[in-house]
């Protein structure tokens, strides 16, 4: 197969403290295919943030984290690279939707100027009369009837999902090579990020771009994710394409996730097996699915 | 049924900045004794006003609330205060950080005057057993509980008073979902065995279908639509409460069809 374009092998992240080291990750692979949608799944403490912070180079500036395992972005080797050529990348080959779109745009500078600086990160020279073009193109692009408007605005004038749909219009602005959502829309209403998601996959197949989508809301990762994994403590332990996941879920980690989640069909509260003695069983790929096959 | 509420022609109007804003136009609903009625909608449609209201945080511009039949004013007494018990959203910030849990749940009971002095202590524990959670949490501060367990300490808080009437606002939106499910189930316990009546505020729609026996839609601070849960999801007759269900990410074949079916209807009305 072709180069992924990102691929993660045997990631394993610590963090060092007076009492010892604290491991997070325990080496845990993944990899994502030229415009494939993947997912990485768990609750909250399980790993999935700190891999993307990983990715985007951020934790590695971090004295305590020790980190160790295979990183390749585009076939090029991440651990190689120095902290000038890692920043380099972010904003213009990989860039990032946080989950609050309001707290992660800046207050003080209208999103005009916001937009100048995306697009100077992949050219320096860029005038701002050009920017702006470019910038109205690209809010169009995500649907916002008014750019003009929007361009002149402040954040905190705009509403939650307006702003969500700015993100995403800045992260692809550069057409990065990867985009790494962070519990995009988790922060909006049901009908808003109903509608930012569907915007967010129409977007990213047109531009061919890889996304690792991180959640823990599994209703949003069936709708938007080609493939899942599924992290539990700092371990990858389910993994497959989304509807056969969804379906026929096989780890007791990742059947006592989707049992939990209520359902609009009824059936009441479930009762659920949460051992969490049966949640530590070993990695399971669905058929097809392993890394060793997918990337043979 | 009798109600335990009634909230009659209720309106809310903000100054800010100089502009009104309204908040709630003419709101009228009972709350039923022993029922879950949930308040769903989304941002700024008014669910959380009139929960403030009900627990008389706000005055309401006009309308009325009463609770067993009586007027509530809209300074309340202390007895109508224990009457209503609030249980918030985010647990971090609704305890003391520097009370430890069995203070923060004895001061409730200090508050209302509630059973003897000497017995009160004793009482903390019992209400952290109640919820599930040992005894001898009561001596740990909130830092040192996970949020599952915060949220559990926030509701035996509200069980210390013995009220009948419980509001829920937000109560499992920040919790992971085998938490939720853990919280819900307690919750639904709770109110079977000690009678309570809950009134349910959240955005959460597939938890509503779950735990609630009655449902009132709320759009730009109007009442859409009312009635009992499976009619609401069976055959919701306002387009924005099928609009809302639509949006809810679903995880199995059976939910995504149900989606589907009301989509259809609402796209055949337009």
């Amino acid at each position: 197969m072709k180069t992924p374009t990102l691929k993660i092998e045997n990631l394993k992240l610590g963090f060092k403290s007076f009492s010892g080291t604290n491991a997070v990750l325990h080496g845990i692979s993944l990899h994502i295919a030229k415009g494939e949608k993947v997912a990485l799944v768990g609750e909250s403490g399980s790993g999935k943030s700190v891999t993307a912070r990983i990715v985007l180079g951020l934790l590695q500036e971090q004295k305590n984290a020790k980190i160790n395992g295979g990183l390749e972005f585009e076939g090029r080797n991440l651990n190689a690279m120095t902290a000038r050529q890692r920043k380099e990348l972010r904003g213009t080959d990989m860039s990032m939707i946080f989950q609050d779109p309001t707290s992660s745009l800046n207050p003080v500078y209208t999103i005009e100027v916001q937009f100048h600086e995306v697009l100077k990160r992949a050219r320096p020279d860029l005038k701002r009369a050009e920017a702006r073009a470019l910038a109205l193109q690209a809010l169009a692009d995500v649907a916002i009837n008014e750019p003009e408007r929007v361009l002149d605005s402040y954040a905190f004038q705009l509403s939650g999902g307006m702003n969500q749909r700015v993100m995403i219009a800045m992260a692809l602005a550069n057409n990065p090579a990867l985009l790494l959502a962070d519990e995009p829309g988790t922060a909006l209403d049901v009908t808003v990020q109903a509608q930012t998601l569907k915007l967010m996959g129409k977007l990213v197949e047109k531009h061919h771009t890889s996304v690792l989508f991180i959640s823990h809301n599994l209703g949003v990762v069936r709708e938007f994710a080609d493939r899942v994994y599924v992290i539990y403590k700092g371990n990858i332990v389910e993994q497959g394409k989304t509807e056969t996941l969804f379906d026929n879920p096989r780890h007791p980690y990742t059947r006592a996730l989707l049992s939990a989640v209520p359902r609009i069909t009824g059936g009441g509260i479930p009762d659920i097996d949460d051992d969490p003695a049966h949640f530590s069983a070993p990695l399971i790929a669905h058929e097809g699915f392993s890394e060793k096959e997918l990337l043979a | 049924m009798s109600a335990l509420l009634s909230v009659r022609n209720i309106s809310k109007t903000f100054n800010v900045a100089g502009r009104d804003v309204t908040a709630l136009e003419n709101i009228s609903f009972d709350v039923n004794a022993g029922e879950c009625l949930a308040v769903v909608g989304e941002s700024g449609s008014g669910k959380s006003t009139i929960a403030n209201i009900i627990l008389g945080i706000y005055a309401a511009t006009s309308g009325d609330v009463a609770f067993k039949g009586e007027m509530l004013p809209a300074k309340r007494t202390q007895t109508h205060r224990q009457n209503i018990q609030l249980v918030q959203q985010n647990p971090l910030s609704s305890l003391n950080p520097r009370r430890s849990i069995g203070a923060s749940l004895r001061l409730a009971l200090d508050v209302h005057n509630i059973g003897d002095k000497s017995g009160r202590d004793k009482r903390t524990g019992e209400l952290l057993e109640e919820v599930g959670l040992p005894e001898d949490f009561r001596k740990r501060s909130p830092s040192a509980l996970s949020g599952g367990q915060r949220q559990r300490v926030a509701i035996a808080r509200a069980l210390a008073c013995q009220s009948e009437l419980v509001v829920l606002d937000e109560p499992t939106s920040a919790l992971d979902v085998l938490v939720q499910a853990r919280v819900l189930k307690l919750l639904k316990e709770l109110k079977d065995k000690r009678g309570l009546t809950y009134l349910f505020i959240t955005h959460d729609l597939s938890v509503v279908r779950n735990i609630a026996d009655r449902v009132a839609v709320f759009e730009k601070g109007r009442i859409v639509e009312i009635g009992s849960t499976d009619a609401i999801f069976t055959n919701p007759q306002h387009a924005y409460t099928r609009r809302l269900i639509g949006a809810v990410p679903v995880v199995s074949r059976d939910e995504a069809a149900l989606r589907d079916r009301l989509m259809e209807q609402e796209n055949a009305n337009d």
